[in-house]
């Protein structure tokens, strides 16, 4: 049983909700099947639950390739189609040199020094909004 | 022994002038010793230069007797190459020039081919012009031998001085909290905005900076490969989640990136350093108030 469960979620990325936030850690190489399935992943679970906000933590990456940079640039188009932001958190010098001599600058994309930075990004504009929930709540 | 000389007759002219050299070596070194390439170089103990002078004879028997005088790349140099190099390096700092260097190791000729024609003076007049033939080229390679190692050394050593360079030139500097700094000085090239780019980044994840400022006072000219290189810095450090600023443009070189066409406004530009800081400051939420115990009149 242990033995089935763990093939599938070999390279499986956890997608953490912490209250109005998405917190994806991605570590190693990012495949195609495991980078689908994250896009799924976030994409229902930002559906189903009011989530302001997605936090993608690429301090564990140390190598990146164009694919890496079109998936968080897809990652990031999707999540603003369901209203929440998406924030680039830890990249390392590394990464980012390669992402921009490859062309791509991400310019969609906010980014953050660290998952902190990110979180405090993302709750500058979670506070803005609870005043119109709050006022959605009182109205009836 | 007079067989055995006669035996050598019949070998090989540069086999023959290896054995020579071998036989003669403590007399050569003597002599070398007192030549000035030696003399002023080995300057504390003349014991010194004579063991150098014996190291070089040796080198230039080994290479003799493999048969390849004309051969700058035989085995037999390689002990005596780094050797050769440093004198050469010392006569350099002396001020000799290179040409300088390359008389006096021409210099070192004339003693080994005289004592060769006293040792010699009994063989047949061909045989002699053949040693004495193979004596000069064996010498002329030594000295390509040592220019070439001169050459080597100096290479190496401009190489190294250009990877220093390229690291001091590029300090990054703390201004305050979360804002970091990097004065630009001199030409920017592909090698050095690496570089800059580089250290920038890493500083900005030691120092946890928030605000990079990118300060171009310091660059004499900006063009489109210099413009290009900028904003991949900008794009890189803003993918690793710190904005930046380029500050010290000045008004020709804004003029000059109009007239280019170049579109920076995706970076954010301030005229000078100061510009640059107080907006950092003013992004931090930090705010510069006047003392108004300080006498200095505000402007």
């Amino acid at each position: 049983m242990t033995g089935a469960a763990t093939s599938p979620f070999e390279g499986h990325v956890p997608v953490l909700r912490l209250g109005g936030v998405l917190l994806v850690t991605l570590q190693g190489d990012l495949y195609d099947s495991t980078a689908e399935q994250l896009q799924q992943d976030i994409g229902e679970t930002a559906a189903d639950s009011a989530v302001t906000g997605v936090v993608i933590d690429l301090s564990g990456v140390e190598i990146v390739d164009s694919f890496m940079g079109r998936v968080l640039s897809d990652v990031a188009a999707m999540t603003r189609l369901l209203a929440a932001q998406t924030v680039v958190a830890g990249m390392r010098p590394a990464v980012a040199i390669t992402l921009v001599e490859l062309g791509l600058t991400l310019p969609g994309l906010r980014t953050a020094l660290n998952t902190e930075e990110a979180l405090r990004l993302l709750g500058a504009e979670v506070a803005a909004l609870p005043r119109a929930g709050r006022a959605r709540g009182e109205s009836p | 022994m007079p067989e055995q000389q006669v035996a050598e007759h019949e070998t090989d002219p540069a086999e023959e002038v290896g054995a020579f050299l071998r036989r003669r070596r403590e007399q050569i070194a003597q002599r070398w010793a007192d030549a000035a390439l030696f003399r002023t170089v080995y300057t504390v103990s003349r014991d010194d230069a004579v063991d150098a002078g014996r190291t070089v004879v040796e080198a230039l028997a080994a290479v003799a007797v493999s048969g390849r005088v004309q051969d700058a790349e035989a085995d037999g140099f390689t002990v005596v190459r780094e050797q050769l190099a440093r004198t050469a390096q010392a006569r350099a700092r002396a001020g000799a020039t290179i040409a300088q260097i390359s008389e006096e190791m021409d210099a070192l000729r004339p003693p080994v081919t005289d004592l060769l024609l006293d040792e010699l003076s009994e063989s047949p007049a061909e045989h002699l012009r053949e040693c004495t033939t193979a004596l000069t080229v064996l010498m002329g390679t030594l000295r390509l031998v040592m220019l070439e190692a001169t050459t080597i050394a100096g290479q190496e050593l401009i190489n190294r001085q250009r990877l220093e360079l390229l690291e001091i030139a590029t300090p990054v500097i703390k201004l305050w909290e979360g804002i970091v700094a990097v004065p630009l000085i001199g030409t920017l090239d592909s090698a050095r905005s690496q570089v800059v780019m580089e250290t920038l980044l890493d500083a900005v994840v030691e120092q946890h900076a928030r605000i990079a400022i990118l300060d171009i006072t310091g660059v004499p000219t900006v063009d489109s490969l210099v413009a290009q290189h900028l904003m991949k810095t900008v794009a890189a450090a803003r993918l690793m989640g710190a904005e930046c600023i380029v500050s010290g443009i000045r008004p020709a070189i804004a003029q000059t990136i109009v007239h280019l066409g170049i579109d920076l406004s995706s970076v954010l530009t301030r005229a000078s350093l100061a510009d640059a800081l107080a907006y950092a400051l003013q992004q931090q939420g930090a705010h510069i108030v006047p003392n108004p115990a300080s006498t200095v009149e505000p402007r």
